[in-house]
């Protein structure tokens, strides 16, 4: 399962580790995620994906190896210069300002794309250009009818759409998104496979995801994480042909 | 938040702002000089209040040593004074210096941590300036300073009078409510204010918190040493007393009544406070009994504070 390091590689992982306690959470990850289309990790829960995911983020620190964005090393990069380099993260978690609007979150998003916010004094309501920004984002996932209600009192897959809004205003290059249709019905769903598909047409994507219907239509290359370990790594055809993968994961069910 | 102010008219505030502003002249009709001096103390307080609010309301940094800012800038009078240099712009810019960079170092160790940690070191370097000004013989030290003389600024703007000093403290107030309006809905209030319901995804947005984090903690400092320059004109005698650590869980307690987070509510907080204490004092000598199952019940049943009850009157 050898991965080819193409040139046009926005994000590369190299033997990556980490470990809590005496669990090899990332065990020598080795990836690359080439430029344009969706690529998804897959794996079964405790695989380690949100924690390869964090690392991507910043959020905790690998023990050894490296992640190289747009062929520059990050690791010493914290989360917030990684998110201006133009790395994009959504949570598994729902992870929206439950209190604000959803203008005024995706709008706080735009704002943290356009350099410091070190200004005290112009009010952000009346500020047209970042409602105008924001507005455009919340169009691309469908939530703009919706942008002054306060977020506690929105659906939780209208919550998710929010979170690919938010990512999608911080102007990414690479969106790492975990898990987004974690908690959704059949029809948020189906609305939110349409949004990617639309989104993965501009934007690199990395995701982690349970759900296979949503993997298989969206996704052009698969990686399988098994205890830690990436143990296949190819196109979506290859992978549900792979043996290997069937046995470990996929256990025949989708065959 | 736009929403939720938009449907306020805003009424109730502004003739509260317009009663504080006349109060002067009624108390002097009404004969009532100590009411005068109550509400010129309440006000101060209710600024220093308004400052605690901006960490911790806006903010979610919760601090158990705002104090320290109100003693310095008290003490940024009196020290000078003891010098009999009474110039009230020396003392301005050395309450403002001073605090800033006070603020500047202990809100860049304490803004480290998070929770219950930032409590404790807010409160330890409180309380090492408290025992740093315990220490001081020269200035008094638990015996405290008494101040001769108010700072001296051109005649049209003297603080000499109970009444110009109470429009000083009225124009600071006016002027940290508009400037807090301001800041909040800036976008560094908005950062600060996300910073406070979930600082990981701040960061993942590309936000370096603890930057905005720190200069707002700067910056809610140096209202609160203005504040104290305007306590040290007030009381004319200050110790170290004003700066131990309880008062600042007054504050605290003046800012949740009042209503965290909202622009007024931390001065209804501290003006109730107050005046609760100096009425129920009047009343027995057991108040400090009626005073704190009051508060309990306020802190229970008040969700939201004053301001939240006011704001029900003000639509």
């Amino acid at each position: 399962m050898k991965q080819t390091m193409r040139a046009d590689s926005v994000l590369s992982i190299k033997s990556l580790c980490k470990k809590f306690g005496g669990i090899k959470a990332t065990d020598d990850v080795s990836l690359s995620v080439s430029r344009g289309g969706i690529h998804a990790i897959i794996g079964p829960n405790g695989a380690g994906k949100t924690t390869l995911i964090a690392q991507l983020s910043g959020q905790i620190r690998p023990d050894s190896g490296d992640i190289e964005f747009d062929g520059r090393s990050i690791l010493r990069a914290g989360m917030a210069q990684r998110a201006r380099a133009g790395l994009a993260r959504s949570f598994q978690i729902t992870s929206v300002f439950l209190e604000m609007t959803i203008l005024e979150n995706v709008m706080l998003a735009v704002q943290g794309a356009q350099g410091h916010s070190y200004r005290f004094w112009a009010p952000t309501h009346k500020d047209q250009d970042l409602s105008d920004m924001a507005m455009d984002h919340l169009t691309t996932v469908g939530l703009h009818h919706r942008s002054g209600r306060i977020v506690s009192g929105i659906s939780h897959g209208e919550q998710r759409q929010l979170e690919v809004a938010m990512a999608l205003a911080t102007q990414p290059q690479l969106l790492l998104l975990d898990e987004p249709m974690a908690g959704m019905g059949k029809e948020e769903t189906f609305r939110m496979i349409e949004i990617l598909s639309l989104v993965g047409a501009e934007k690199t994507i990395l995701m982690v995801e349970h759900d296979m219907d949503a993997v298989f239509s969206l996704a052009d290359q698969l990686s399988v994480l098994v205890n830690g370990r990436v143990i296949a790594t190819d196109s979506v055809a290859q992978i549900r042909s792979n043996p290997e993968v069937q046995k470990s994961y996929l256990g025949g069910s989708c065959a | 938040m736009v929403k939720s102010n938009g449907t306020r008219s805003g009424k109730v505030y502004f003739g509260m702002l317009f009663l504080l502003g006349i109060a002067p002249l009624l108390f002097q009709w009404t004969n009532q000089p100590f009411l005068l001096d109550l509400l010129s103390r309440g006000l101060i307080i209710g600024i220093a209040a308004l400052s605690l609010n901006l960490i911790l309301g806006y903010g979610g940094m919760i601090s158990l040593g705002h104090v320290a800012y109100l003693g310095i800038g008290a003490y940024c009078v009196g020290i000078p004074a003891y010098y009999d240099v009474y110039d009230g712009w020396i003392h301005l810019s050395l309450a403002i210096v001073t605090c800033a960079l006070f603020a500047l170092i202990t809100g860049a160790v304490s803004l480290r941590t998070k929770g219950v940690y930032f409590i404790m070191i807010t409160m330890a370097f409180s309380q090492m300036i408290y025992f740093i000004f315990l220490s001081l013989e020269e200035y008094g030290a638990d015996d405290g300073l008494v101040i001769y003389a108010r700072s001296e600024f051109p005649l049209w703007m003297n603080m000499e009078g109970a009444v110009s000093l109470y429009y000083w403290i009225f124009g600071l107030l006016i002027l940290t409510l508009f400037f807090i309006h301001r800041l909040v809905r800036s976008r560094f209030g908005r950062v600060i204010i996300g910073s406070k319901y979930n600082d990981l995804r701040m960061q993942s947005l590309g936000f370096n918190t603890y930057g905005y984090r720190l200069t707002c903690y700067v910056i809610s400092a140096v209202i609160c040493g203005l504040a104290g320059v305007l306590l040290g004109n007030f009381t004319s005698f200050i110790s170290p007393e004003m700066m131990s650590w309880t008062r600042s869980g007054e504050l605290i307690f003046m800012v949740i009544i009042g209503g965290a987070g909202s622009l007024f509510g931390p001065l209804f907080g501290a003006l109730s406070f107050l005046f609760l204490e100096e009425a129920l004092s009047l009343i027995t000598i057991y108040w400090h009994l009626i005073f704190g199952g009051l508060l309990i019940a306020l802190v229970l049943f008040g969700r939201g504070g004053i301001d939240a009850w006011l704001s029900k009157l003000d639509k």
